[in-house]
């Protein structure tokens, strides 16, 4: 008896003869914030769906909470929860009847589903809008909603792709403390986004996806200290031609980007020194980060 | 098992929610054209099949409105919420699965359709043209009828790839069926092939077994009749459920 909430090995899909997933093993211990991470494309929502059992792979297996799915992705599904990338609540009906509505789907009874409400409402932050309509709501309202939706059953694994894209600063972090409060409650999440900083944040451990294969896995920490050098200058500006080739001295690893120069090391003195007083360039000193990380291993070139 | 009844119910809640719309929608039309044509064109004709000409149409118009409010829901409403709503999309993150959908939504249509179908004969025994209470053995027919087109008209949505799809079948298939099918005037008057094509489809079928329980007779050959309407109703659900499975496994 495994404990893991999720686990998928040499998972494989292809659609019309392209290959989407290439052998991808993934293993989400309970009470976990797992991110999932990729540019578009990768396979991120592929995985997701194979792991909750909608498609069949062509290769590999997964066990949902314990089930092999899709076999049995219907016991499975019953203490899954799910936040898709683009809402789909229920237009005709108003907050509270959406989610008495998809109670039901879950065989739950109309007085068990009627006593959560009010605690579901609360935690989504639309305590007193029972009886609003669908199209009244803000794009984080429905955000908030659909989560709210999402733990109807209670759920032991939350899916959410996507969680806050297109969502402004102050509702952004009110889904970040939902969630913080959800694995604290002990459950596990699954998380795509495009939002490193939010991946960072929020994710003990993160899986970098990129052509259908996996090609990093670690803590946003761990990540960080193996693939990049502590310290990032990006530095632009009319002179920065010239001064490429000083930067290349100076930092062990420079790339160029458009009009930007991203020069990484683990001392940035040497840099800064050089950089004070200079009017032609304009720089600005950070930690780095996981976004460092992402755009060093799937590069810098754009996905569509 | 019984999965499928929960889609049931969120399409029975928004019904009940736009009740007057929907019911107008599905019931006004019929009904101007039973008493439009029924007495408009009735008082030209003496009588057929040895009754009045609003009796005969009477049944056939239960049968076609029955037909047209399943063919609707399943797939033009059905579409909106697969397609647009992305609808089924949420409720597969539950506990169903394909299949579960696609019953719901053909059982729910065929309600629907019932419901049209049933009103009508209200009507119709309420202006006094039920000549029995055999005629209430014309609301089981009415259920089978929906349950066949919402069986083909879901199998036209789970095909679909956009709205235009609909108007294909709707005008080369509904349409002519609706003239042959023995609606508006006895199809015996037909040309031999175009009645053995009639004798394929399920209208016609519905049509020989409405209009004899109207007129307070049993219907001949009945056993024939319902077979051929529970073969397109479960043939259809098959269908529905086969090409569904290979749309959502994409």
């Amino acid at each position: 008896m495994n404990d893991a909430a999720l686990e998928a090995t040499g998972l494989r899909k292809s659609y019309g003869g392209a290959e989407v997933l290439r052998g991808v093993d993934l293993s989400v211990p309970r009470g976990e914030c797992f991110g999932l991470l990729g540019p578009n494309g990768a396979g991120k929502t592929t995985t997701l769906r194979l792991c909750l059992g909608l498609i069949a792979p062509q290769g590999g297996e997964a066990r949902l909470l314990g089930h092999p799915v899709p076999r049995e992705a219907r016991v499975a599904r019953e203490r899954v929860g799910v936040v898709p990338q683009f809402d789909n609540l229920d237009p005709d009906f108003t907050v509270a009847e959406n989610l008495v509505v998809y109670g039901r789907y879950f065989g739950l009874g109309e007085a068990a589903i009627e006593t959560r409400i009010p605690r579901l409402l609360e935690f989504a932050g639309l305590a007193g809008r029972a009886g609003a309509k669908i199209t009244a709501l803000s794009g984080g309202m429905k955000r908030r909603l659909t989560l709210a939706r999402a733990l109807v059953n209670d759920p032991e694994l939350l899916f959410m792709d996507e969680p806050t894209t297109g969502l402004d600063p102050q509702a952004r972090h009110l889904i970040w403390e939902r969630l913080r409060q959800l694995t604290q409650e002990g459950r596990t999440i699954v998380l795509t986004t495009h939002a490193m900083e939010e991946a960072e944040r929020l994710c003990a451990r993160v899986l970098i996806l990129d052509g259908g294969r996996v090609i990093a896995l670690g803590s946003p920490r761990e990540l960080i200290a193996a693939h990049i050098e502590p310290q990032v200058l990006e530095v632009h500006g009319a002179g920065l031609e010239a001064w490429l080739a000083t930067a290349r001295t100076l930092a062990p690893r420079v790339e160029h980007a458009g009009e930007t120069a991203f020069c990484y090391a683990a001392d940035a003195a040497p840099l800064l020194a050089d950089l004070a007083g200079r009017s032609d360039l304009v720089y600005l000193h950070r930690p780095a980060n996981l976004e460092d990380v992402f755009l060093k291993l799937t590069g810098r070139d754009l996905r569509d | 098992m019984l999965r499928f009844v929960s889609v049931w119910r969120r399409n029975f809640l928004v019904w009940r929610k736009l009740f007057v719309a929907s019911v107008l929608g599905n019931l006004a039309d019929p009904l101007i054209m039973l008493f439009g044509l029924g007495y408009g064109l009735g008082a030209l004709l003496p009588s057929v099949e040895g009754m009045s000409y609003i009796a005969f149409f009477a049944a056939g118009s239960l049968c076609s409105a029955t037909m047209y409010t399943a063919s609707f829901e399943s797939m033009f409403s059905a579409f909106s919420r697969m397609h647009g709503q992305k609808t089924w999309d949420a409720i597969l993150y539950a506990p169903l699965v394909i299949d579960d959908v696609v019953a719901g939504e053909i059982v729910w249509a065929a309600s629907k359709a019932w419901l049209t179908g049933s009103t009508i004969l209200a009507v119709i025994a309420l202006f006094g043209f039920a000549a029995s209470p055999l005629a209430l053995l014309a609301l089981p027919v009415a259920f089978l009828v929906g349950l066949a087109f919402s069986s083909v008209g879901l199998v036209m949505t789970v095909l679909a790839r956009g709205w235009d799809f609909f108007s294909f079948y709707m005008t080369l298939v509904l349409t002519p069926m609706i003239m042959i099918s023995g609606v508006f005037f006895p199809a015996e008057r037909l040309p031999g092939p175009v009645l053995a094509a009639a004798k394929l489809l399920p209208l016609w079928h519905g049509v020989e077994l409405a209009r004899p329980l109207v007129a307070g007779r049993l219907p001949a050959h009945a056993l024939l009749h319902l077979g051929v309407l529970v073969i397109y109703a479960l043939a259809g659900c098959a269908a529905a459920m086969v090409f569904a499975r290979r749309r959502f496994s994409e």
